[in-house]
This record gives C-alpha cells, sequence and structure tokens, in this order.
C-alpha cells in the first residue's frame, strides 16, 4: 500500500478528514450545499410569484368589467310625448326627444334637484346613450307606449365603478350622541350631545399635518439645492472676474441661466414655506370653525332621510350642506343617525360628493341592478366606456385566424411531408431547412414589415383587412407547423411505409395514405400551438395597420378591423378607469382562448400519441 | 344571417370559387369516363379512375388557376399604367408623391371608397379605372373560361385504359410539396429584398454611416422637401442626416436588453438546475407547466402588465424615495414613469421561461456518468452542478443566454407599451429610453406618405434589427457546434 502523498511529498496527516478543521470545512460545504438548493428553489418560486402577481393584476379588475350596473329606471312613456298621433309608425316613435324623456324620468327620481347645472350632472350619472337605449327598448315593444314601465339603462362608467367600491374607500364613524339639525334644507347646523364631531376635527388636523410634514422634506431639500447654486454661483463670479473675453461671455450666460434657476428655487421654497406655514398655524391654534376642504377627505352625516355634507366643524357640532333635505328637523338620537367619511378627497376623485350621494339615493331606493355585461361582449369599439365592447375584435381574430389556418396548415403540412418524405438530402434541402429553423428566430415585427412592403404596396391588399393579417400570421406560423409536423412523420415507423410499398402503392400514396393519417394527431397538436402563437401576436398586426378605431364589427375577411390583442394594446393606453378594466377583462377573453387551445393540444396528445 | 349572404355574394363572384367547383366536377366526369372507356372493368385501367378524375380536373382548373394568380399580381400596375397613359396631361405634372396620391384616389373612387379629394379629373380618372376594372375582369372571365373548356377537351380525349394518369398526377403533386416547401424559402428572399430595398432608397437620403453612428435621433423633425429642385433636395439631406442617427436607440435597445438577461438569466439557470438536479418529481410536475404558461402568455400582456402595474410601482417608489433622499441628503432620484427598468424587468419575466427550457435541455443532456463520478469523489450536489455540470453545458446554456438576447432584442409590445419615446442616450435605467422596435412602430403606425424618408427609416432599422437577431443566432448555432462535447 502506498500512502496519500500530496504535491510537496509530506505524507498527509492521518486526521485529514477526522480534525476540528475537517469538521468545520464539512459544515460550510453542507452549509453551501443548503444554500445553493434554497437558491435554487427561491429562483422557481420568483418566476411562479412573478405569474401569480401578474395573473392576479389581472384578474382582480378584470372580473368587474364582467358585470355592470343598471338603473331600472320608472319612466312614464306617454302618449303625447312619443307618438302623439297614435300612427304606431315606427319612423315617428323613432324621432322622439327620447333624452327629454330620461331626464324627466330622473328628475322624477330626485324631485329636490333644481337649477340647470345640477340636472345636467345628475343625468351625466347615466351613459350618455340612455336615450338611444330607451328608443330600442321601446321599437321593440310599442305596446309600453303609454305606460309608466321600469326600463334598465345602463350606469355612467364612473357611476357603475361607484358600485363596484372602486372610487373611494368609505368607513362610519361611531358616534353617541343626540343629534339636533337646525334645518331641513341648504346649509344647516348640526349639534351632537357628545363630542362625536372631535373625530372629524382629528382627522383633518393629522391629514393637514401630513401634507406639511412632506412639504417640510422637499423645502429642506430645495434649501440644500439653494445652498449648492449659491456656490455654484459665487464661484463662476470668481471666474468671470478673471476670465477673457470669449470665454468670459459663455461663462457669463450660465451665470445668468443659474442666478434665474436660483430665483426659481427660491420662489418655490417661498410659496411652500407660506402654506406650511398656513397650516402649521392650522395644526397649532385650531379655529373656531376649521373648513373642512376638498384636499381632505369627506364627510356625510345621514340623518331623518336625508344626507348633510360637513363643510365646516365648529366647537359644538359641524356646519353643513343638505344633499338631499331632511325629512324633517327633529333631534335624532344615536344609532339613528349616521357619520360616514369618504376617504379619497373630493379633488381627487371623478365623483362628487353630491354625485355620491345621489346615487346613494338611487341605491338606497333599490333600482340599481347588477348585471351581467352583455354589451361587453356584443359590441365593437366606443370611445364610451358603458359601451366599448369586443366582438369586432373577436370576429377580426377570428377571420384572420381562418385565413391564417388556411394558409399555413396545407403548406407547412405539404412542406414537412415533402421535406421529410422526399427531399434528397443536398445542398439545397439543407439551404431550406437551415431557413425555416432561422425564420422561426426571425422577431414577429420583421413578418409585419414584410407584409407592409409587399402585401400592401406591392400586391395593393387593403389594409387593416383580416386577410393580409392572417397571409402575415401564416407566414410567421409555417416554420412552427413545418417543424411539428417533420417530427410527427419521422415518429411514424419506417415498417408502415414499407407494408404500403410492399402492397404496390406508389411513395406518395404511401404517405398520404399510411403515413399522413398516423402522424396527424401530432401535426395537429404543432398546428394548434402555432394558431396559439398567433392569436396572441401583436406588433406584426401594428405594421399592416390592423390598429385603426373601428366601431363595426367586421363581417368578412376584407372588411377593416382589428384583432383582440391589438385592442387590448390600445385600450391600455385609455385613461379611463373603466377602460383599464376592460382591457383586463379582454385579456381575460384572450387567456380563455389560448387556454381552451392549449388544452385542446394537450388533451389530442393524451388522446392519439402512439409510442411504436 | 347577412354574414352568410355577405359570404355566398363574395363566392358567387370569386373566379377561383368557380374553377374550384370546376376541379370538383370534372373529377367525377373524367372518373366515370375512365370507367365507361373499360366498360366498368377498373382492372383494366393502368391507373386508378381517381387518378384519371384528378387528372380531368387538372387539365380543367389548373391553367386557369396560375393565369389568375398572375393576373391578380400584374393588374394594378396594368391598371395603374393605364390611367397614367390616359391621364398623362395632368398626370405628368405632379410630382412623385401626388401620383400616387391621385391613382389610390382613382382607385378608392372606382371601388366606392373615400378618396382625399374629388375634383373632376379624379372624378373621371375614378370612371375610367372603373370601366377597366370591368373591361379586365370580363376579359379575365372569358379567358378562364375558353381555358378550362379547352384543358377539359384535350384531357377528356386524352383518358384511356392505357393512359398513365397516375404519374402525371403525382408529379403535379410533387411538384405542389416542392412549392410549399419554397415558400419558406420565399419568405426569406421576401423580407431581405424587401428590407434591402426600402433601406437601399433611405441610404440615398440619408448616408449609411450617419445612420449607424449618428448620436441624434428625432424622427419628427426631419425635413420632406415639397419639390424636387437641387437645393431642396440638398437641404433636406444635410438635416436629415443629423436626425436619423441610431445609436440612441441601440443603446436603448442594449440598455433594456442587459436589463431583462440580468433578471431572466440568475431566475431561468437557477430554476433550470433546481427542477432537473434537486426537484422532486410532483415539484416538477407543477413548476414546468408554470414555466410554460409563462412563456405562452401573449407580450400585449406583458407590455400591459409592465405599464400599469409594474411602471408606476417603481415610480413611485423612487418618488418617495425621493423626498428623504432629498432632505437629507440634497439630491433626487427622478424615475421616468416610462423607466427603462420596467420594460427591461418585464421583458426579464418574460424570457425566463425560454432560457429555464433551454438550459434544462441542456443540462439534462450531461451524462449521468459524470454526475456519478463526482458524487464518488466525495462532492456535494452543489459542488457537481457547479463545478461538473455547469461546466460541461456551457457551450449549450452560452447558446441559450445569446438566443434570449436576441429574442429580447426583437421584442416589440413590451417596449412599445412600457419604454418611452424620447431617445435618450443614456445607461440610466430609471431613465426613458427608447428601443429600435419602438421606433419602427411609432415611425409606421398612422398614415404617413410610403416613400417619406420617416417610414423609409423604419425599414432600414428593421433591417438593423433582423441582421442583429440573425448574427446572434448564427453564433449561437456556433457556439454549441464548436464547444459542444460529445459524450456518447
Amino acid at each position: 500500500m502506498t500512502d496519500f502523498v500530496d504535491m510537496s511529498g509530506r505524507a498527509r496527516a492521518a486526521d485529514l478528514h477526522t480534525s476540528n478543521d475537517a469538521h468545520e470545512r464539512l459544515k460550510v460545504r453542507y452549509r453551501r450545499e443548503a444554500s445553493f438548493k434554497y437558491l435554487g428553489m427561491s429562483a422557481v418560486l420568483l418566476a411562479v410569484f412573478f405569474l401569480v402577481l401578474l395573473l392576479w393584476t389581472v384578474v382582480s379588475s378584470g372580473y368587474l368589467a364582467f358585470t355592470y350596473n343598471y338603473v331600472s329606471l320608472p319612466v312614464t312613456l306617454s302618449q303625447a310625448d312619443i307618438d302623439p298621433e297614435k300612427t304606431g309608425d315606427a319612423a315617428v316613435i323613432g324621432n322622439a326627444n327620447f333624452d327629454a324623456v330620461v331626464r324627466d324620468s330622473m328628475s322624477a327620481v330626485f324631485p329636490f334637484i333644481e337649477g340647470r347645472q345640477d340636472r345636467r350632472t345628475l343625468i351625466g350619472l347615466l351613459t350618455s346613450d340612455a336615450g338611444i337605449q330607451l328608443r330600442a327598448a321601446v321599437l321593440e315593444n310599442p305596446s309600453l307606449i303609454g305606460k309608466t314601465v321600469n326600463i334598465p339603462v345602463q350606469l355612467d362608467d364612473v357611476a357603475d365603478l361607484y358600485f363596484k367600491d372602486q372610487i373611494t374607500k368609505r368607513e362610519t364613524l361611531p358616534t353617541t350622541g343626540l343629534l339636533t339639525p337646525s334645518a331641513t334644507s341648504g346649509t344647516i347646523t348640526l349639534s351632537s350631545s357628545e363630542a362625536d364631531f372631535i373625530r372629524v376635527r382629528n382627522v383633518i388636523r393629522d391629514n393637514i399635518a401630513e401634507q406639511a410634514e412632506v412639504m417640510n422634506l422637499r423645502i429642506a431639500g430645495k434649501r440644500r439645492s439653494q445652498a449648492r447654486m449659491e456656490g455654484d454661483i459665487a464661484s463662476m463670479e470668481a471666474q468671470v472676474a478673471g476670465a477673457a473675453e470669449p470665454e468670459r461671455s459663455a461663462i457669463q450666460l450660465r451665470l445668468d441661466t443659474a442666478r434665474s434657476a436660483l430665483q426659481g428655487v427660491l420662489a418655490e421654497i417661498e410659496t411652500m414655506g407660506q402654506k406650511v406655514a398656513g397650516i402649521e398655524n392650522r395644526v397649532e391654534n385650531p379655529g373656531v370653525n376649521e373648513p373642512v376642504t376638498s384636499e381632505v377627505p369627506s364627510f356625510l352625516v345621514k340623518l331623518n332621510g336625508g344626507v348633510v355634507k360637513i363643510t365646516s366643524v365648529t366647537p359644538t357640532g359641524v356646519v353643513g350642506e343638505a344633499l338631499v333635505p331632511l325629512a324633517s328637523a327633529t333631534p335624532v338620537p344615536a344609532g339613528q343617525w349616521q357619520l360616514d367619511i369618504l376617504e379619497k378627497p373630493e379633488a381627487n376623485r371623478k365623483l362628487s360628493d353630491r354625485e355620491i350621494v345621489w346615487l346613494d339615493e338611487l341605491g338606497s331606493k333599490d333600482i340599481v341592478e347588477t348585471r351581467f355585461n352583455s354589451v361587453f361582449f356584443t359590441t365593437g369599439a366606443s370611445r364610451e366606456a358603458e359601451q366599448a365592447g369586443i366582438l369586432g375584435a373577436v370576429m377580426g381574430s377570428f377571420f384572420t385566424m381562418l385565413v391564417t389556418l388556411l394558409l399555413s396548415f396545407p403548406i407547412g403540412v405539404a412542406a414537412a411531408i415533402y421535406l421529410e418524405e422526399f427531399a434528397p438530402k443536398n445542398r439545397i434541402t439543407q439551404i431550406i431547412e437551415v431557413n425555416i429553423n432561422n425564420l422561426a428566430a426571425v422577431p414577429s415585427i420583421v413578418f409585419g414589415l414584410l407584409g407592409l412592403a409587399m402585401f400592401l404596396n406591392i400586391f395593393g391588399l387593403p389594409r387593416s383587412a383580416p386577410l393580409v393579417g392572417g397571409m402575415v400570421l401564416a407566414l410567421m406560423t409555417l416554420p412552427t407547423i413545418i417543424i411539428a409536423g417533420r417530427a410527427a412523420l419521422r415518429s411514424v415507423p419506417p415498417s408502415i411505409r414499407e407494408a404500403a410499398l410492399g402492397v404496390g402503392a406508389s411513395k406518395l400514396q404511401a404517405v398520404l395514405h399510411h403515413v399522413l393519417p398516423l402522424a396527424m394527431p401530432g401535426i395537429l397538436t404543432g398546428t394548434i400551438i402555432g394558431m396559439a402563437q398567433a392569436l396572441g401576436e401583436t406588433a406584426p398586426l401594428l405594421m399592416i395597420g390592423m390598429v385603426a378605431f373601428i366601431v363595426d364589427v367586421p363581417g368578412g375577411p376584407l372588411d377593416p378591423s382589428t384583432v383582440l390583442p391589438v385592442q387590448i394594446f390600445m385600450w391600455a393606453d385609455f385613461p379611463e378607469q373603466a377602460f383599464q378594466q376592460k382591457t383586463s377583462a379582454a385579456i381575460l377573453v384572450l387567456l380563455a382562448f389560448l387556454i381552451a387551445m392549449n388544452a385542446i393540444a394537450v388533451v389530442l396528445r393524451k388522446q392519439f400519441e402512439r409510442r411504436w | 344571417m347577412s354574414f352568410f349572404a355577405h359570404l355566398a355574394g363574395a363566392l358567387l363572384v370569386s373566379p377561383l370559387f368557380w374553377l374550384i367547383v370546376a376541379f370538383i366536377v370534372s373529377y367525377y366526369i373524367g372518373k366515370a369516363r375512365a370507367l365507361r372507356v373499360v366498360n366498368g372493368n377498373s382492372r383494366d385501367l393502368h391507373s386508378l379512375p381517381g387518378f384519371h378524375g384528378s387528372y380531368l380536373g387538372l387539365w380543367t382548373a389548373l391553367p386557369g388557376i396560375l393565369v389568375l394568380t398572375v393576373f391578380t399580381i400584374a393588374f394594378p400596375q396594368l391598371l395603374n399604367s393605364a390611367l397614367a397613359r390616359e391621364f398623362a396631361d395632368t398626370f405628368s405634372l405632379l410630382p412623385e408623391l401626388q401620383q400616387q396620391a391621385f391613382l389610390r384616389d382613382a382607385n378608392a373612387i372606382a371601388s366606392g371608397g373615400i378618396s382625399s379629394s374629388s375634383d373632376e379629373v379624379r372624378l373621371a380618372a375614378g370612371a375610367y379605372a372603373a370601366s377597366f376594372r370591368a373591361t379586365a375582369n370580363w376579359v379575365l372571365a372569358g379567358g378562364l373560361l375558353l381555358l378550362a373548356g379547352a384543358g377539359f377537351a384535350y384531357a377528356y380525349n386524352q383518358i384511356s385504359a392505357a393512359k398513365r394518369t397516375r404519374h402525371v398526377v403525382e408529379r403535379v403533386s410533387m411538384g405542389a410539396l416542392i412549392a410549399a416547401s419554397a415558400v419558406a424559402i420565399l419568405t426569406t428572399v421576401g423580407i431581405v429584398f424587401s428590407l434591402v430595398f426600402e433601406s437601399y432608397l433611405f441610404f440615398q437620403k440619408v448616408p449609411i454611416f450617419d445612420f449607424l453612428f449618428g448620436l441624434h435621433w428625432s424622427p419628427q423633425s426631419a425635413y420632406e422637401p415639397a419639390g424636387a429642385s437641387a437645393a431642396e433636395l440638398a437641404e433636406a439631406a444635410s438635416r436629415n442626416s443629423e436626425v436619423f442617427g441610431a445609436i440612441p436607440l441601440l443603446a436603448g435597445t442594449f440598455l433594456i436588453t442587459l436589463i431583462a438577461i440580468s433578471v431572466a438569466a440568475p431566475i431561468g439557470l437557477l430554476s433550470a438546475v433546481y427542477l432537473s438536479d434537486y426537484a422532486s418529481q410532483r415539484v416538477r410536475a407543477l413548476a414546468k407547466p408554470v414555466l410554460e404558461i409563462l412563456a405562452g402568455i401573449p407580450t400585449v400582456v406583458y407590455g400591459f402588465f409592465a405599464a400599469l402595474t409594474v411602471a408606476p410601482y417603481i415610480r413611485d417608489t423612487f418618488d418617495w424615495l425621493s423626498i428623504f433622499t432629498e432632505s437629507w441628503f440634497g439630491f433626487v432620484i427622478p424615475a421616468s414613469s416610462e423607466s427603462a427598468l420596467a420594460a427591461g424587468v418585464v421583458m426579464g419575466i418574460m424570457i425566463i421561461p425560454f432560457i429555464s427550457s433551454l438550459s434544462d435541455d441542456v443540462i439534462n443532456a450531461v451524462p449521468q456518468s459524470l454526475r456519478d463520478g463526482s458524487a464518488g469523489l466525495g462532492a456535494t450536489k452543489s459542488e457537481t452542478i457547479l463545478k461538473v455540470v455547469l461546466p460541461a453545458a456551457l457551450p449549450g446554456i452560452v447558446s441559450a443566454l445569446i438566443l434570449a438576447i436576441s429574442r429580447a432584442v426583437g421584442e416589440t409590445m413590451i417596449v412599445v407599451m412600457a419604454a418611452g419615446l424620447a431617445a435618450n442616450l443614456t445607461f440610466n435605467p430609471l431613465d426613458a429610453v427608447t428601443t429600435v422596435t419602438v421606433q419602427i412602430v411609432t415611425l409606421l403606425v398612422g398614415d404617413q406618405e410610403f416613400d417619406s424618408a420617416k417610414t423609409l427609416a423604419a425599414f432600414a432599422l428593421g433591417l438593423l434589427l433582423f441582421c442583429v437577431t440573425l448574427a446572434l443566432n448564427v453564433f449561437a448555432l456556433r457556439v454549441v457546434q464548436k464547444y459542444r462535447e460529445q459524450y456518447d
């Protein structure tokens, strides 16, 4: 036996693996092992987390768009307003002023709202299409004329969001006192027997104190930049004094710019300082009457069937404006009145306190109902969030996919058959093969450029048409289908071909009658996966003009249209919150299609996959 | 259903539809004829009756289809040159751009579409185009009918017991198969041709050197000469050579790709290692589909996620941090709401599955004997992976990373939605940058004259993109071919 000998020739210590050092080393190595394992695990978890986050983002806002809130508006369809001559003629009925009917019906629900401005705001809570929707309902059923019926009318998109709790967080504060209102309408003073309104004061104080704090931090920063700028200016002034002419005027120019910038900073500090001083003064010496402005949360008091919005807090109670008049001015014991806080300041939301109170009124009358948002699935694009739907885009996608399938499937299968079964192994087929692999890696936008230059400009095909989109996507999908098709053909054992040839089939007959049917499940799987990719593709379609705003639902592959992913792209740009939810909902629809296609591919593979 | 009426109407006037009908009808006639020739005794035929049917059908329909294809491609040019000849007085006076507009208008008026203006000459041209089209359609219909009749008559008489129709039909089928394979080649040729041609036109307006190495990109200030006088052209050349510098775009693309890869490479690689060497069967069965789902999500969804979730989050975070840094250190960290960071991180998430599945393949391809050998020497699993498996799989991993870079460079929707349009030459990931693909989309979406320097610039950028991704792909292939170890 030879002893273990290290490089220097010395015999190794016998306790190389048993010494304390060795144990330490081993511990370190095991620790590294464990941390490496956890690193790998956290990488997988991170990937899963990203997927969950992505899906959660989409689902959490998208599910809201699948329902919509309607008002069952009690509408009086008087014969005199709609069809005074009792003609029953659709043209006459269609020409009636249904907007006025809707307006009157809304006013009947809110008899206390007066004044043009307020009424216009009230009507704005309904979709701008309310008149048209009413007309459609009447034309469909002319026997409604002369009756008072409840007709469901869509709310405006912002009002709809309010009922979905998307506008502001709302809380009811506990109250204990007996509340005495001073009047039933107009400006009302409310006084409570307990200190119920102290909280209002506290909330406002905390809120503005926080604003002041943030502003103080900003001012401190500005002061630092002021100091830096002053230093810069001083050094520049020194330079100007010493410099010769050409440099001198250049520095002078920079100096002037710096000075005016400094002036700007000083002015900002000044205004912010004044604001902070004002706020701090308010916080430290709370006035007798603390106003509730639109920059702080809003407070609503409900009592005696009316709603009062608090406009200022006084030592003994609050002063407010009755947005819904009270039934009486009798004092109300605790438990029968309610103090609500709307946490988002009025200035930061799309819906004023007034509109929120009116919507609450609608809600309390039990005429607001949440329905499945069928409009979303049955209309084309629209600038109005409540009327925009995905049907146009879905039909566009359908026609595009149809063209893609009709082109890429036969061509792809034919090419796969030729390359796998018949092509001689020579340079040309090798080039084709390399070429197909390269095509699969070409960025999709380049296919769009090809479509623009070739199909639109040279062949003169129409812009925005699913036909052209389908052609471009077919070229893109072709490599996927060819590669999958060849793999499927390759997996059919040679014995099948040989048996067919043996009974006298020609080579083409052997392939078409025997090999191809056996390879078909594999080819179809590849085709479906390729189509799923094409369905989600956006960039090449932007190049050929499928990004236009098209209201009509396309009726064929030559009509201008857009596709689902492009619709998502366009809606994502719209600032309205309702459109953001529609975008998410459209994404969910797209993902549903993709999941369905992939599920079919998986089933096909499981069902028909054969091991030879 | 109006849709089916629409469809039926379209089919009834489509020559292709009638040719297909002619094929089907003559297939059955040919089949019957073949059987009649041998008195129903199909064994006497050289080819099966079906081949005779297809033979007759091909002779009837195929020449027509070829003629129709040529006609469809050539007709617009034919019509335009006829229009140019007929209205030469007006036409020859117009500058080139307006000549095209004139032809477009005439075509639009002829087909009842919307034209940019409708003066008398244009209306006349529209009427002329309409009548030209009608005449051409009648001529086409007559010609197709004649061709089909002649082909049918010839082939009908050819059918006999000894006629080897199977050979003819199979040769035509083989031709179709070869033609289908050629589509792939034609696509590449088409891409290269259209990109190179339009880029060539662009490089006549802007020197290629200024394009590739210019530091300033602002196509909106490009100058389009109204006329074609020498002074104006010189003015355009000198101004345009300064606004089409691609370096800021390349820098932006590089920055976003860098961020994407630094997110995706560690996560993708580590999860591939974990899934192949550590995870239990159950975990693998669960985690792999998750990665596949990430790969199957359309890029526009990632773009939405980047623009509406990640970008505002990043901006708000840095705005919030800025309040403190400003008060403590006197500086702010300004984050754009279209920061390169947001686009890059989301793009990284998108290519995680790409890297993990490719490296999973190469890690699995490392033979088990290497792992066993390493374990036999007393190495821990992580030592085996880091010192044996990964070095052995390195060429494959490098090629996977290069392919991922190529994919990130060509990715469009995420950057269009989340990165900005401002061509800043910066390496600050919190700034807005723009990329090659964003600019291609911006230049081509919306209505522009096709021959303007702006649209042509998009094709030059497309050529650049095509070359870069092609080079990366070829490079990745080379790396694998050159450094791959053959273990079996």
